[in-house]
């Protein structure tokens, strides 16, 4: 399956809807998709993975770039994950510690740092 | 003893054949789920850094993967012609940019994700070995 990118916002909030597999052809994908919402001034992001049936260290690192690029706006970046096998690569490269992940969009829309 | 061998061109679109391949022949070879999906992932993390040594260093030469099926248990190796693998040296979360990701956190995830891993440089290249228990056959 490849990779499907959606994206509404909810208040100062843009929800990223991902599905399929993310991985080293598709990555670029979700790279672009987040350069272009923090062009359009798209600072505070939530990234909804719950559709996700893959995801490698490629992807980890688009995640990790988005993160960087919206903290120099003073934004955010949330993820929303509560399957194991996806939070499994999380917490072997220790970014568990890096992103906060939620386990529903609402949880995400509703934090605050 | 039953072996599947693939030969992939190093470009990405492929490192899915071999996520795909594999996990036919470890789910013929009766491997429990949970370490399916753990060779899913150890397959792609193996063959995205042999990809990406290609495209710089070889890339008109396959990257090769075998699944060898054996009463040892079920053996992943995939076979590089980079340079030679090296330690991790830096924090993983420092390794993940936004740009190609660094090979040795390839190499990181494989030590956190499976219990047996062999990493054999050369000359030529690298082999990483990945392997998994198999349950007992019925008789």
């Amino acid at each position: 399956m490849d990779l499907s990118l959606d994206d509404r916002t909810e208040g100062d909030r843009t929800i990223v809807v991902v599905g399929g597999e993310i991985d080293v052809y598709t990555a670029p994908k979700l790279r672009e998709k987040l350069i272009d919402l923090v062009s359009a001034g798209q600072y505070h992001l939530v990234v909804d993975m719950e559709g996700v049936e893959f995801l490698d260290s490629t992807g980890l690192g688009v995640l990790v770039g988005g993160l960087k690029r919206v903290r120099a706006h003073e934004g955010s970046l949330r993820l929303v994950c509560t399957q194991e096998r996806i939070l499994k690569i999380f917490r072997i490269t220790g970014l568990t510690k890096v992103f906060p992940i939620h386990a529903s969009v609402e949880e995400a829309v509703a934090a605050t740092d | 003893m039953a072996t599947v061998e693939l030969l992939l061109s190093p470009l990405p679109v492929h490192v899915r054949t071999a996520r795909l391949v594999g996990v036919a022949a470890a789910r013929r070879a009766g491997l429990d789920d949970d370490y399916v999906a753990d060779l899913r992932l150890a397959l792609g993390e193996a063959c995205t850094r042999a990809v990406a040594l290609h495209s710089e260093h070889a890339p008109d030469t396959p990257v090769r993967i075998v699944v060898r099926d054996d009463p040892g248990g079920l053996t992943v190796e995939v076979t590089d012609h980079g340079p030679p693998a090296t330690p991790l040296t830096a924090d993983i979360g420092d390794l993940l940019g936004d740009d190609d990701v660094d090979p040795q956190v390839a190499l990181a995830v494989l030590s956190g994700l499976v219990d047996d891993v062999e990493i054999t440089s050369g000359e030529d290249g690298t082999t990483v070995a990945l392997r998994w228990p198999l349950p007992p056959r019925p008789v």
